[in-house]
């Protein structure tokens, strides 16, 4: 077998031990300290954030406006209205904008 | 006889979990295009980049993957370069494990293997509006975002660079930042919400701009979980729970 696909496939072995490693480490304990029940809480909103934050950083007022358009919907309406609506104004503002 | 035909509900799981998804599928496509046609162009052929799309099943980790590659470097290096950027995935099980005690330990071993980051957070979405996670409606989530991510990193090897073209104009770069947006604003019910959203922005963005991309990831989010667990535990009276879950 090629080098390359030895790579990838122990990659995708290494991969798949991530997203199994830590129900597998949680589960040996009975119960959680309420620490980590808190950290836990905030893995989604923690990890999302900061595949936003980076990108809004590196855009232009386009960008800005598309994801403050969502974010506004986002506090009132549904997620998808928040997508659509972000969505929108980031094409218009573009075609506006070139 | 209510339980006559469970097939139907399963399926109809199935399909919310595939409406759910449609989003996703959308603006992740051009990544696996972009991933496709840059792999190829790294030397890579195209059956070997549509297998790593498929055993590994992570865009970041793949474009670092494929940027080693390229460089002559030691091919452990490269492989602990893939685990290190998908690390962030260990937070994911642990954190959904909890509530999938429903599925048994080979649903789980075989379910968890699609726990990306859309996947998970709508997951937790789901936890969120007080519905359970059935396997049907995860796998109408998972399977067609594995199958798409694989298709469309095909198409990208396969016909290069050339599908990127019109991807700026209709804004499909700028779709993912969007919708991890929209999740976002969606978890802002739980306790502590704005300063771990605030925390992990100012950490990303200052790693991004110092270590570099995509180390922010795991940097910016371990300071948001940090002081999610560092703050005092916010106790409230259940009457007073009960009302703040209660949309206004």
């Amino acid at each position: 077998m090629s080098m390359n696909l030895w790579i990838i496939l122990l990659g995708g072995l290494a991969t798949y031990l991530t997203r199994i490693g830590g129900h597998i480490v949680l589960s040996q304990f009975n119960t959680i300290h309420p620490r980590v029940q808190a950290g836990l809480e905030a893995v989604p909103a923690a990890v999302l954030t900061t595949l936003v934050a980076p990108a809004a950083m590196n855009g232009g007022p386009a960008e800005w406006a598309a994801l403050l358009a969502a974010a506004i919907v986002g506090l009132r309406g549904p997620m998808f209205a928040a997508f659509v609506a972000g969505a929108a104004v980031l094409v218009a503002m573009r075609h506006w904008l070139s | 006889m209510p339980l006559a035909n469970p097939s139907r509900e399963h399926l109809s799981d199935f399909w919310r979990g595939l409406r759910v998804g449609l989003p996703i599928f959308v603006a992740s496509a051009p990544f696996a295009v972009l991933f496709g046609a840059m792999a190829v162009e790294n030397g890579l052929s195209v059956v070997e980049a549509v297998l790593m799309s498929a055993v590994i099943f992570g865009g970041a980790s793949q474009m670092v993957g494929i940027e080693l590659f390229g460089q002559h470097i030691a091919p452990w290096l490269i492989i602990l370069s893939i685990f290190a950027v998908n690390f962030r995935h260990v937070l994911y099980s642990a954190a959904l494990g909890r509530n999938v005690p429903h599925w048994s330990p080979l649903i789980k071993a075989v379910a968890f293997f699609f726990l990306v980051d859309p996947v998970f957070a709508e997951s937790e979405r789901r936890v969120e509006n007080g519905k359970p996670v059935d396997l049907a409606w995860y796998a109408g989530i998972a399977l067609p975002m594995f199958g798409s991510w694989v298709f469309m990193t095909w198409l990208g090897a396969a016909f290069g660079g050339q599908v990127m073209l019109e991807a700026r104009g209709i804004g499909l770069d700028f779709l993912l930042p969007i919708y991890f947006l929209g999740l976002v604003m969606g978890f802002r019910g739980r306790p502590r919400w704005l300063p771990v959203v605030a925390v992990s922005a100012i950490a990303s963005m200052v790693a991004y701009r110092t270590i570099g991309s995509p180390w922010h990831v795991s940097v910016g989010a371990m300071a948001g979980i940090l002081l999610a667990a560092a703050l005092p535990p916010r106790v409230i009276p259940v009457e007073q729970a009960a009302m703040e879950a209660t949309p206004s």
